[in-house]
C-alpha cells in the first residue's frame, strides 16, 4: 500500500522549514517507511485493546503541598533571551 | 435581531482551581508572584522532568462534576493536546480527550419575567475536564518582542462545556452566575474574572427560528467580565444576523472581544492548520475512581445554592427573587444568614442588605467577603432600632453609612447623636401648630380635601425635628388639627 | 593491569584496599580519554574535577566513576543529547538516577556521544559526529548509546548509563561486545531523561561483566514518586543472583528469531551460547512469538508518535538554540529546522503524520492494539518457560556510512530488540562470541516484568563458563 504524504502540511503542523531537497528526500523516506508500516493492516485487530501503557499501573497520585523549586535564576541565565524576571519573544500578535 | 431568527448559544468556561500547589508539580498555585518564580523543571517543560496528579485537583473536579449533576467517569485518562504557543512550555497541553472526569450534567438557572416572577430553565453540561493552565504573554511595554511568564503554567484548571441550550445573552449571563455560585458554594475556586480565575468563551449561532440544523459557529474569545460576555454574544447576535440579512456568509472562526470599542474582530489564527493530535499522555497512568468514592464525596458536599434557595424562602419567608439575589452570591447569603442569627427580622435584613449595604459596599468599592466595618451583629442592631421604632427609617440610612465609617454599633451611634425618635405627643403637637400657623393655604388646601398636600407639612415637621419624629404620627397629629380646625 | 582497565567491581574492590587513591582513578582515566578518544569519540564532554566534589561520599560506588549518556540531565552540566538544538541547555536539576548514584558516592564522570535525541541505530546521528567501534574504527559501535557502549568497551569508561526505547542500550552493547541491560519498564525512573518514547524509554547499566550490571542496577532500580510510571516493586539485591545455578532454568528459543535475515555467524554463536547453557543444566524449548515480526512497524508508529509529541518543546523560547528573527513564526520554523539533524526531522515527521486528522486510527491507533498482541505473545511465553534467548542483533557491526542512507535498513537492525520495549520485559546483552572479522556478537536474554533476577542468574552463569568477556579490543 502506498500512503501518500502531504510534507508541507505535516511539516508546517511540525514547525519545519524544510528547505527544498530535504523536503523532496524526507517525503520519498516517509512513503518509504510507511509503506513497510502498512504490514500493520493486514492483521485483524479489532476487538483487541490498544496498549498505551505497558504496565497495569494506576492512580498514581502526589499530595497537595506547595514548596518553591527556586531555579528561576539558573533557568534565565541560560535562556536565549530574556528580560528581567521574563522570558523575552518575538513580538507575539494576537488578534489583528 | 429579527424575530425570524434564534441564537444558539454554547459556553466554555475554564475555572482554577483553588489547589495549594500546580496540577502536575509542587510549585504553589497562588496569583500575584513575581514573575516566573513560581517554576520549576516541570512546569517550564524542561527535558526530562515528568508530571504526576495533585490528588486534590481531581477530588475538587469530581465535586464540580457532582454538583453539576453530572455522571463521573470510573476511569480517567489524561491526553496530550500539541500545539506550539510560547505560553505552553512543552509545546502540548495535558488535557482530558475522550474520558473527562465527569460528563452529562445540567445547571438550573433561574430566569426573570417581565412580571418579575422566576422561571427555572435547565442547561445541559456536556463534559467537565482538567488540564493545566497555560503562562502568560506580557505584550504592553516591552519593546521588541514579549515577555512570557509561566507562573500560570501548571495551575489546575477545569473546563466546563455546556450544551448548545443558552438561547440569549441574557441566559448566557445568568449560566454563568449560576455556575460560579456553585463554584463558590463548592470552595473550589475564586471565580475571579479579572485575575483569570474564571474565563469564558462563547460559541455563537444563529439559525431560522424552529429550524433543525445550527448555523455556522463562531467562537469568542477575551471577555473580561459577566457583563462583557453578555455584551459580545448580543454584539455577535446582531452581527451574523445582518450578515444573513444581507446574504453574506459567516465564517466558521474566532473573534476577540474589544471590550473599549464594542465589538467583536476576527482573531488571527494560532495554528493555522488546527489539528491538535491528541494521544494518551504516556507519562500519567490512567486513573479510577469507585463508586464508593464518589458517593463520600457526594455526602461531602456542602448545601448549593439551588437547596439553600428553597430553604430561604421556606425557611424566611422572603420573596422568590430576593432568595435568589441573596444566595447567587454564597458571601452575600452568608452575611443575610449571620444577621438572622443575631436576630434580625429576615424581610427587613434582606431589604436592608440588598439595598442600602449592597450601595455602601459598591461605592467603597469594598468586598462583602471582608467586611470588618459592618460586622452582621451591627446591621441586626440597626435593624431592631428600627423595628422598635427607635429611629425612624430615614435615620436609619444615615446612621448605617456613620456605622460603616466608624466602625461603631447603631445603638451607640444613635445615643451619641440624639436620634432617638421623637415620640412625645406633647412636643409634636406644638411643632404641628406652628407648622400649621406658618402655612395657612397649604392648610386650607387639606381641609378642601387635596390630601396629598399634608406632605408638605409633614416635611416641615421633620425638618424642624430634625428628621427625628415619627412621620406616623405627625401625620395623625396634623390631620386631627386641620380637621378639627374646620 | 592499568587502572582504567579495572571493571566495577574491581574497582570497588581496589579502592577499598586503597582508600586514598580515589583520584588515581578518574585521572588515568582522564588520561586514556586524551590517549584515545580522539580515535573513538566517546564522550561529549568529561570532567575529572568533579571526583573531589562527590569524593566523600560513603556508599556502594564510593568514589566510582560512571559516565552518562547525554541524554540523562545532570545538574549545572551541560546536556545536549547529541543535538545542535540543545547546545547550551544547562538543566538547573539532576536526573533521578543521577542524584541515586551520587548518593551511592559514584563519580558523574563525563556525558557519552550518543545518536540524536537517541534516534539512530549506529551513533551516527550524533551533531558531535559519529563515535566508533573500538573492535576495528571502521565500524559504527550501534546506537543509540553508541557512546556509552563504546566507552566502556575502549576503557574510555568503567561503567555507564544508557537508554533503550527499541534496542538503544543492548544492540550497541552487543556490536561493542559489553553487557547492556535495559530494565522492565517502570523499575528505573525516568525522571530526567529526556523523552524520546515516554512509554516504551528505559535507562539502564553498561558493563563489561554481567556482575557490575547487577550492581549497577541495585543503585537505579526502585520507586521514584516523581515518576508516574514507576513501579512500586521491591527491589531484590541483584547481586544475590549471581550466584544461582541454572539447572533446571526453562529457556525458550522463538523459532521467529531464526530466519532469513539472520547472519549465519551470528545465528551460529547464539546456537553455541545456548549449548553452553545446556550443558550447564538449563533446559531448552522451542517457543513462538507469532506477532514478533510486526514489531518495527508498531515501533515506528508509536515511537515516533511519542517522540514528535516529546521534541515539540525544543522551539527556541526557554532554553537551548534559538535561531533569532523578529518574527515568531520565523523564530520557530528555523529554530526547529536548524536545530534538528536529519533523522529527527524524519521521525518528527512521521510522528506528526500517524497522529494527524485522519491518520490516527488507521497508524497509532492500529499500532497500539498490535502492541497489545505482541505484549500477549510474551505473557504466553513466559508462562512456559523463564527466559527467552536469542540475538541481540541480527548482524555483527556494519560499516560507518553503510545504512545512513537508507533509513529502513538501519531501523531493521533492532529487529530482535525492539519487541522488549514494546512488552516492557526485561532484556540484556551477553557477549557471546566474535565474528571472522574479529567484530562481536552478542545474545539476548529477555525475562518477564520485574524478573531481572533470572536474567543475572542466566547471564553470570555463562559469563562464567565463557572468556569472551575479558577480550580487549586493541586500540
Amino acid at each position: 500500500m502506498l500512503q501518500k504524504i502531504n510534507i508541507d502540511q505535516i511539516a508546517e503542523l511540525a514547525r519545519l522549514n524544510l528547505k527544498p531537497a530535504e523536503r523532496d528526500k524526507l517525503a520519498k523516506d516517509l512513503e518509504g517507511i510507511l509503506a513497510y508500516v502498512s504490514q500493520l493492516q493486514e492483521l485483524s485487530a479489532d476487538k483487541v485493546p490498544p496498549t498505551s501503557h505497558v504496565l497495569p499501573i494506576e492512580n498514581v497520585f502526589r499530595k497537595d503541598f506547595a514548596k518553591l523549586s527556586d531555579i528561576r535564576e539558573a533557568v534565565l541565565k541560560h535562556a536565549p533571551k530574556c528580560e528581567g524576571k521574563f522570558f523575552k519573544v518575538p513580538k507575539v500578535i494576537e488578534g489583528a | 435581531m429579527s424575530d425570524q431568527y434564534e441564537s444558539v448559544i454554547g459556553l466554555e468556561v475554564h475555572v482554577q482551581l483553588k489547589t495549594e500547589s500546580k496540577i502536575f508539580c509542587s510549585c504553589p498555585a497562588q496569583f500575584g508572584a513575581e514573575p516566573n518564580q513560581n517554576t520549576c523543571p516541570v512546569c517550564l517543560g524542561l527535558p526530562g522532568s515528568l508530571p504526576v496528579l495533585n490528588e486534590r485537583a481531581l477530588e475538587l473536579a469530581m465535586k464540580v462534576g457532582l454538583a453539576l449533576g453530572c455522571r463521573i467517569s470510573d476511569r480517567i485518562k489524561f491526553d496530550r493536546k500539541n500545539y506550539f504557543y510560547p505560553d505552553l512550555p512543552k509545546a502540548y497541553q495535558i488535557s482530558q480527550y475522550d474520558m473527562p472526569v465527569s460528563s452529562k450534567g445540567h445547571l438550573a438557572i433561574e430566569l426573570k419575567s417581565d412580571a418579575g416572577t422566576l422561571a427555572e430553565k435547565r442547561i445541559g453540561i456536556t463534559r467537565a475536564h482538567l488540564e493545566e493552565d497555560a503562562g502568560k504573554l506580557l505584550h504592553e511595554g516591552v519593546r521588541d518582542g514579549s515577555w512570557v511568564d509561566y507562573n500560570r503554567a501548571g495551575i489546575p484548571l477545569l473546563e466546563i462545556v455546556s450544551e448548545p441550550d443558552l438561547r440569549s445573552p441574557e441566559e448566557a449571563f445568568q449560566y454563568l452566575v449560576s455556575l460560579k455560585a456553585i463554584l463558590q458554594y463548592l470552595g473550589v475556586s475564586d471565580c475571579n474574572m479579572e485575575e483569570g480565575s474564571l474565563r469564558c468563551d462563547a460559541n455563537v449561532s444563529i439559525r431560522q427560528k424552529g429550524a433543525a440544523p445550527f448555523g455556522t459557529k463562531v467562537e469568542i474569545k477575551n471577555m473580561n467580565s459577566f457583563r462583557a460576555v453578555h455584551k459580545a454574544i448580543a454584539y455577535e447576535i446582531k452581527r451574523q444576523s445582518e450578515a444573513l440579512e444581507t446574504g453574506t456568509r459567516i465564517v466558521q472562526e474566532t473573534r476577540l472581544w474589544n471590550e473599549s470599542k464594542g465589538e467583536t474582530f476576527t482573531m488571527r489564527s494560532k495554528e493555522e492548520a488546527h489539528d491538535y493530535r491528541y494521544f494518551p499522555e504516556p507519562d500519567l497512568v490512567p486513573f479510577s475512581v469507585s463508586s464508593d468514592q464518589i458517593e463520600a464525596l457526594r455526602k461531602s458536599l456542602p448545601e448549593l445554592p439551588q437547596a439553600r434557595f428553597e430553604r430561604f424562602r421556606k425557611q424566611y419567608g422572603i420573596s422568590d427573587y430576593d432568595a435568589y439575589v441573596l444566595v447567587a452570591e454564597k458571601a452575600l447569603a452568608d452575611y443575610f444568614e449571620a444577621c438572622t442569627r443575631e436576630g434580625a427580622n429576615p424581610k427587613l435584613a434582606s431589604n436592608w442588605i440588598q439595598s442600602e449595604l449592597l450601595a455602601l459596599i459598591n461605592l467603597k468599592k469594598h468586598s462583602i467577603k471582608n467586611l470588618p466595618n459592618l460586622p452582621p451583629k451591627h446591621l441586626a442592631g440597626l435593624i431592631r432600632l428600627i423595628e422598635n421604632g427607635t429611629i425612624s427609617g430615614k435615620i436609619a440610612k444615615d446612621v448605617i453609612v456613620e456605622m460603616y465609617d466608624t466602625k461603631k454599633s447603631a445603638e451607640e451611634i444613635v445615643k451619641e447623636k440624639g436620634l432617638i425618635q421623637v415620640t412625645d405627643t406633647k412636643l409634636l403637637e406644638e411643632v404641628a401648630d406652628r407648622v400649621i400657623q406658618a402655612n395657612p393655604k397649604v392648610a386650607a388646601e387639606v381641609r378642601s380635601g387635596k390630601a396629598q398636600a399634608i406632605g408638605f407639612l409633614v416635611g416641615q415637621v421633620m425638618k424642624e425635628t430634625q428628621g427625628k419624629a415619627n412621620p406616623k404620627m405627625i401625620n395623625e397629629i396634623l390631620t386631627k388639627k386641620i380637621t378639627s380646625q374646620k | 593491569m592499568e587502572l582504567y582497565e579495572l571493571t566495577l567491581k574491581q574497582a570497588q574492590e581496589f579502592l577499598a584496599k586503597n582508600p586514598n587513591r580515589k583520584d588515581e582513578l578518574t585521572k588515568t582515566l582522564a588520561d586514556r580519554i586524551k590517549q584515545v578518544d580522539s580515535k573513538l569519540n566517546t564522550y561529549i564532554n568529561f570532567d575529572s574535577k568533579h571526583a573531589q566534589k562527590n569524593g566523600d561520599v560513603k556508599g556502594p560506588l564510593s568514589g566510582i566513576p560512571v559516565s552518562i549518556k547525554d541524554n540523562i540531565v545532570t545538574r549545572d552540566w551541560e546536556t545536549t543529547c547529541a543535538s545542535k538544538i540543545l547546545k547550551g541547555f544547562v538543566p538547573p536539576y539532576d536526573a533521578t538516577v543521577i542524584r541515586k548514584l551520587r548518593e551511592a558516592g559514584a563519580v558523574i564522570f563525563g556525558k557519552c556521544n550518543m545518536d540524536e535525541f537517541a534516534f539512530g541505530s549506529s551513533c551516527e546521528t550524533s551533531c558531535f559526529g559519529p563515535t566508533r567501534n573500538p573492535w576495528n574504527l571502521d565500524f559504527v559501535p550501534g546506537g543509540s548509546s553508541g557512546g556509552s557502549a563504546a566507552a566502556v568497551a575502549g576503557r574510555t569508561a568503567i561503567a555507564a548509563l544508557g537508554s533503550d526505547t527499541g534496542g538503544s542500550i543492548r544492540q550497541p552493547a552487543s556490536f561493542c561486545g559489553v553487557v547492556g541491560l535495559k530494565p522492565t519498564y517502570g523499575r528505573v525512573s525516568r525522571y530526567g531523561l529526556v523523552a524520546f518514547g515516554s512509554s516504551l524509554d528505559q535507562i539502564g547499566p553498561i558493563t563489561r561483566t554481567v556482575e557490575d550490571s547487577a550492581i549497577l542496577l541495585n543503585v537505579l532500580a526502585g520507586h521514584d514518586e516523581k515518576d508516574s510510571t514507576s513501579a512500586n516493586v521491591p527491589v531484590p539485591d541483584y547481586t544475590s543472583f549471581l550466584t544461582k545455578s541454572v539447572k533446571g532454568l526453562k529457556i525458550g528459543l522463538p523459532k521467529e528469531y531464526f530466519v532469513k535475515g539472520l547472519d549465519p555467524e551470528v545465528e551460529k554463536a547464539v546456537k553455541q551460547a545456548t549449548s553452553v547453557l545446556q550443558d550447564l543444566g538449563a533446559s531448552v524449548t522451542e517457543i513462538s512469538l507469532p506477532h514478533m515480526k510486526y514489531a518495527i512497524a508498531v515501533y515506528y508508529v508509536v515511537a515516533v508518535a511519542e517522540a514528535s509529541s516529546n521534541l515539540g518543546r525544543f522551539d527556541g523560547v526557554e532554553y537551548g538554540f534559538r535561531h533569532e528573527s523578529s518574527n515568531l513564526r520565523d523564530m520557530y520554523f528555523e529554530t526547529r529546522n536548524q536545530g534538528f539533524g536529519a533523522e529527527a526531522k524524519r521521525r518528527i515527521l512521521l510522528g506528526t503524520f500517524v497522529l494527524s486528522a485522519g491518520y490516527y486510527d488507521a497508524y497509532y491507533l492500529k499500532g497500539l492494539k498490535v502492541r497489545t498482541l505482541i505484549k500477549q505473545d510474551f505473557d504466553q511465553a513466559f508462562q512456559k518457560v523463564a527466559l527467552v534467548l536469542g540475538p541481540t542483533a541480527p548482524t555483527p557491526p556494519f560499516r560507518i556510512g553503510e545504512k545512513m542512507s537508507d533509513p529502513l535498513s538501519m531501523y531493521l537492525s533492532d529487529i530482535y530488540t525492539i519487541s522488549a520495549n514494546l512488552a516492557g520485559v526485561p532484556a540484556m546483552n551477553v557477549p557471546c562470541g566474535f565474528s571472522a572479522a574479529g567484530l562481536p556478537i552478542g545474545m539476548q536474554l529477555t525475562a518477564k516484568p520485574f524478573d531481572e533476577g533470572t536474567i543475572f542468574r542466566a547471564g553470570s552463569a555463562y559469563e562464567s563458563a565463557t572468556k569472551w568477556h575479558e577480550k580487549v579490543p586493541k586500540l
